[in-house]
C-alpha cells in the first residue's frame, strides 16, 4: 500500500517536472506610481524569457516589507527571488546559508567588470562569494525644489542649502511650507544623513557611519550639522503627511517649497509629467557637496531545492544586469544604471546630472553599508523624535546619537 | 473484610483525559514552552536569527598537567567546557529601560488604559441604562451603537484618520463653514495624539460594552425596580446602590475584555498614525514588533516582550486569587 503511494508520488512528481514556464514569485515594495511602472520592466522582460513572473508587492515602505520578507525566509516559505538594499539587512541571512551563492553566474559574465562603482557587487558579497545583484543607484543626497511654489511666493528658486533657508519666510508669507517631510522614521534619519554629508562633509561623516567614532559626533562639526537639522525642523510645520510620496507630491503640486529625499523622487515627477528644469529643480548634495552616496536596490534569490527552480533564478540573475533591461528599469525608476556601459542619453538633466558625478568618481558609500538593522531603528527613532518633539535641543540629541554610535556593532 | 477496588483518580474518565491530549500538548508547547524560550533568548545577544546558547569549547590557553606516563613524561589535557558565547545576562534589560522610546510606550500606554477603561465603562452603562427605559426604535438604536464594534481595528483607524485629517476632515469642513481660524489636527500634534486614538477606540468599543451592559440589566428582576418605587428612591440611587452591586460579574467580565482590548492596542495604532508623529503614540507591541522583525534584534524584542507578559501577569494574578481564589468563603 505503502509502496503504491510513492510510485504515484513519484509520477505526479515527474508529470510536473518537465512545465516549462517557472512560476517565480518576487516580492518587492515598490508600489508608488514611478516605481511600479519600473518594475513591470523587469516582469516584461522576465516573461518574455519565457517564464512567468509573480508579482508580490508589497506595500508600504521596506521597513514594513522587509520583516515580510525575512519572516517568510526563515519561516521556510522562500520565494523566488525579492528586492532588498544590499549592505548588512541580509548578512545573517547569509550566513545561514538561506540565500543562493551566485558567484559561478557572476564569475562566467563578468560582474567584477561590468558593475560600476565596484563597492555595490562587494555589498553583495561575503567571504569571496556573491550573493544579489544590484540593479540600480540609490542616492540620498538630493533635495527636490517646486518651481510653482517659488513663482507664488515671488522668489528665485534657490542653488544650495543656504539660500534654501534663507526664502523660507517668503515661502511661508505665500502660505506655502517650506521644506516637506514625511513622518515616517527613516525620512527623517536619511534626511539628517544628508545634511551631514552636506554641511560636515564626506570624510566626516564616514569617520562616524564608518569607524563608528564618539569623539566626532561630539565635535564642532557635528555640532553644526545638530543645530542646523534643529532649525530646519520648523520649516516643516503644516506638511502633515505620512509616507514620502505624500510629501513629493507637495513638492509637485507647489503646496511645499523642497524636499530633501532620495532620487527615487524623481519617478514621481515623471509620473506627474513633471519636467526637470522647468518645474522642479534637483540639487545633488544640496547645492553644496556635489557627491552621491551610492546606496540602491539588489535582488537576493534565497535558496531552492528545485532545481528548475534554481535555474530560473539564475536566468532571472543574468536578465536583471544585462544592458538592455537596466537601461528600461533605470530610465522609468530615475535611478542610475549599475553598470557605466549602457547608454542613457534619453534621461533627463537630473539623472545626467547624477551620471556626471558617477562618472567624476565623487561616490560615498550608503549608511546601510556600514550600520547594521539594529543601529539604523535607534538613529532613525532618535531623529525622528528630535524632528518632531520640538522641546528636545540640539545638544541632548548630540549626547544620544553619540551613545547609539558608541555602541553600534 | 472485602476489599472493594476503587480506580485510581488517575483512570478515571479516562476517554475524556485522552481526549484531551492534544489540547493540553497545545498548551504546554505554544503557550508554555514558547514563553519559556522567549524568555530565555532575551538574556542573549541574539540579532536576526537566534544564537546557539551553548557551545563545546577548548580552552587551549589553561593546558592542565594531570598525570606521569611510565617515560616519566608529564601529560597535559585541556579542559573541554560547555561555554555560551551568546549569553548577555541583563544587557537587553538595561537597553530596554534606558529607551526613550519604550518609556514613552509604556506612558502612553498607561494614559491610553486609564482613560479607555473608565469612558468605556462609564459611557457603556449610561447607554444601556437609556436603552433600558423601554424607548422607541430600540433595536435601531442598539444596532447603531454594535456597528462599529463590528468593524476591524485597521478600518476603524483608516476611518478616523481621515475624519481628524486638517486636510480633509474635520477642520476642513468647519473652515468651509467661515472659521478660517480654526485648527484641529489631534494626529500631528504630538501632545494630542493619543486622545485622537482614544476616541476612535472608544467609538468602537463603547456599543459592545453597552450590548454587555444591556444584557445585564435586562437580568435584573423587574420586582426590584417595584420595591425601590414604593420606597420612593429615585431612580439614580437604586442604579448605584441596587442595581450595579447586582450587576458585578457582568461588571467583572466587561472588565477583563476591556483590559485584554487594551493591551493588545495596536492595529488601532498602526492605521491611524503609524506610532507618530515621531514616536509620540507609540505602543509596547509596536516596539517589539520593530525590533524583533525590523530592527533585527531579536534580544532586545524578546526583552520588551518578556516584560509585556510580565505586565500581564502582575495584573492578572492577584485578579484572579481575588476572584476565584476565595470561592469556598463565600
Amino acid at each position: 500500500m505503502k509502496c503504491r503511494f510513492l510510485l504515484a508520488a513519484a509520477l505526479a512528481a515527474s508529470v510536473a517536472l518537465p512545465a516549462s514556464a517557472i512560476d517565480l514569485e518576487v516580492t518587492h515594495w515598490w508600489t508608488s506610481g514611478g516605481e511600479a511602472a519600473a518594475v513591470a520592466e523587469f516582469a516584461k522582460a522576465f516573461n518574455a524569457g519565457g517564464d512567468n513572473w509573480v508579482d508580490g508587492a508589497i506595500a508600504g515602505s521596506g521597513g514594513v516589507a522587509r520583516p515580510i520578507i525575512i519572516s517568510r525566509i526563515i519561516g521556510g516559505e522562500p520565494m523566488g527571488a525579492t528586492q532588498l538594499n544590499h549592505g548588512r539587512q541580509a548578512e545573517e541571512l547569509i550566513e545561514a546559508g538561506l540565500m543562493a551563492d551566485l558567484t559561478e553566474l557572476a564569475e562566467k559574465e563578468g560582474w567584477k567588470d561590468i558593475v560600476n562603482p565596484i563597492s555595490l557587487l562587494d555589498a553583495c558579497t561575503v567571504d569571496g562569494k556573491i550573493y544579489c545583484v544590484p540593479v540600480n543607484i540609490h542616492s540620498w543626497q538630493w533635495i527636490w525644489l517646486s518651481h510653482a511654489a517659488y513663482a507664488k511666493a515671488g522668489v528665485d528658486v534657490p542653488t544650495n542649502w543656504d539660500e534654501f533657508t534663507a526664502s523660507a519666510p517668503a515661502l511661508r508669507k505665500a502660505d506655502i511650507v517650506p521644506l516637506a517631510m514625511g513622518q515616517q522614521s527613516w525620512q527623517t534619519s536619511g534626511a539628517f544623513g544628508v545634511l551631514t554629508v552636506a554641511l560636515a562633509g564626506p570624510d566626516i561623516w564616514l569617520k562616524v557611519v564608518k569607524d563608528k567614532d564618539v569623539d566626532t559626533v561630539m565635535g564642532p562639526e557635528y555640532t553644526a550639522v545638530f543645530e542646523a537639522f534643529g532649525d530646519a525642523r520648523k520649516l516643516s510645520d503644516g506638511a502633515n503627511v505620512q509616507d514620502w510620496n505624500q510629501a513629493t507630491n507637495l513638492v509637485i503640486t507647489g503646496q511645499a517649497g523642497a524636499q530633501i529625499m532620495g532620487d527615487w523622487a524623481q519617478g514621481e515627477f515623471q509620473v506627474a509629467g513633471q519636467k526637470a528644469g522647468v518645474d522642479y529643480t534637483c540639487l545633488p548634495g544640496l547645492g553644496v557637496n556635489k557627491i552621491i552616496s551610492t546606496g540602491g536596490d539588489a535582488f537576493y534569490f534565497p535558496v531552492n531545492e528545485d532545481p528548475e527552480i534554481t535555474a530560473a533564478q539564475l536566468r532571472m540573475a543574468s536578465q536583471l544586469i544585462s544592458k538592455e533591461v537596466q537601461v528600461a528599469f533605470n530610465l522609468k525608476k530615475g535611478s542610475l544604471p549599475i553598470r557605466g556601459d549602457v547608454d542613457l542619453s534619453t534621461a533627463n538633466d537630473c539623472m545626467k546630472q547624477g551620471l556626471e558625478i558617477l562618472a567624476a568618481g565623487n561616490v560615498l558609500p550608503d549608511g546601510n553599508q556600514h550600520l547594521s538593522q539594529d543601529t539604523s531603528t535607534q538613529l532613525e527613532d532618535l531623529m525622528v523624535e528630535f524632528w518632531n518633539d520640538k522641546s528636545i535641543t540640539a545638544a541632548e540629541v548630540q549626547k544620544n546619537y553619540a551613545a547609539i554610535i558608541a555602541d553600534a556593532d | 473484610m472485602e476489599k472493594t477496588s476503587r480506580p485510581s483518580q488517575l483512570f478515571r474518565n479516562m476517554s475524556a483525559k485522552i481526549a484531551s491530549i492534544p489540547m493540553v500538548l497545545t498548551a504546554l508547547v505554544i503557550f508554555v514552552g514558547c514563553t519559556v524560550w522567549s524568555f530565555i533568548y532575551s538574556f542573549t545577544g541574539s540579532k536576526l536569527l537566534p544564537k546557539k546558547l551553548f557551545q563545546w569549547e577548548e580552552f587551549a590557553a589553561i593546558p592542565i598537567p594531570t598525570w606521569i606516563d611510565k617515560d616519566g613524561e608529564l601529560n597535559f589535557s585541556i579542559v573541554t567546557g560547555i561555554v555560551s558565547k551568546s549569553w548577555v545576562g541583563l544587557k537587553q534589560y538595561d537597553r530596554l529601560w534606558s529607551n526613550t522610546r519604550w518609556i514613552t510606550s509604556l506612558e502612553n500606554l498607561a494614559l491610553y488604559a486609564g482613560f479607555a477603561l473608565v469612558f468605556s465603562l462609564v459611557v457603556g452603562f449610561i447607554l444601556a441604562a437609556f436603552m433600558d427605559q423601554k424607548i422607541r426604535f430600540e433595536n435601531t438604536f442598539r444596532t447603531i451603537f454594535l456597528y462599529p464594534y463590528a468593524m476591524s481595528a485597521i478600518v476603524t483607524g483608516l476611518v478616523w484618520q481621515w475624519i481628524l485629517n486638517p486636510t480633509f476632515g474635520i477642520e476642513k469642513i468647519v473652515k468651509g463653514w467661515g472659521f478660517t481660524d480654526f485648527e484641529f489636527a489631534p494626529l500631528q500634534n504630538p501632545d494630542l495624539v493619543m486622545f485622537g486614538i482614544l476616541f476612535a477606540g472608544i467609538w468602537q468599543g463603547t456599543g459592545f460594552i453597552m450590548a454587555l451592559m444591556l444584557a445585564g440589566l435586562r437580568g435584573i428582576d423587574e420586582d426590584i425596580w417595584k420595591a425601590s418605587r414604593i420606597d420612593g428612591i429615585p431612580m439614580w440611587k437604586t442604579y448605584i446602590r441596587v442595581v450595579i452591586p447586582m450587576m458585578r460579574p457582568v461588571f467583572v467580565t466587561t472588565l477583563v475584555l476591556i483590559t485584554a482590548g487594551i493591551l493588545k492596542v495596536y492595529d488601532l495604532v498602526v492605521a491611524q498614525t503609524g506610532g507618530g508623529p515621531g514616536l509620540a503614540s507609540q505602543v509596547p507591541a509596536m516596539y517589539v514588533y520593530t525590533y524583533l522583525f525590523g530592527a533585527q534584534n531579536l534580544g532586545q524584542g524578546l526583552a520588551a516582550s518578556t516584560m509585556m507578559l510580565l505586565s500581564v501577569l502582575v495584573i492578572l494574578i492577584p485578579w484572579t486569587i481575588i476572584e476565584f481564589g476565595g470561592k469556598e468563603q463565600r
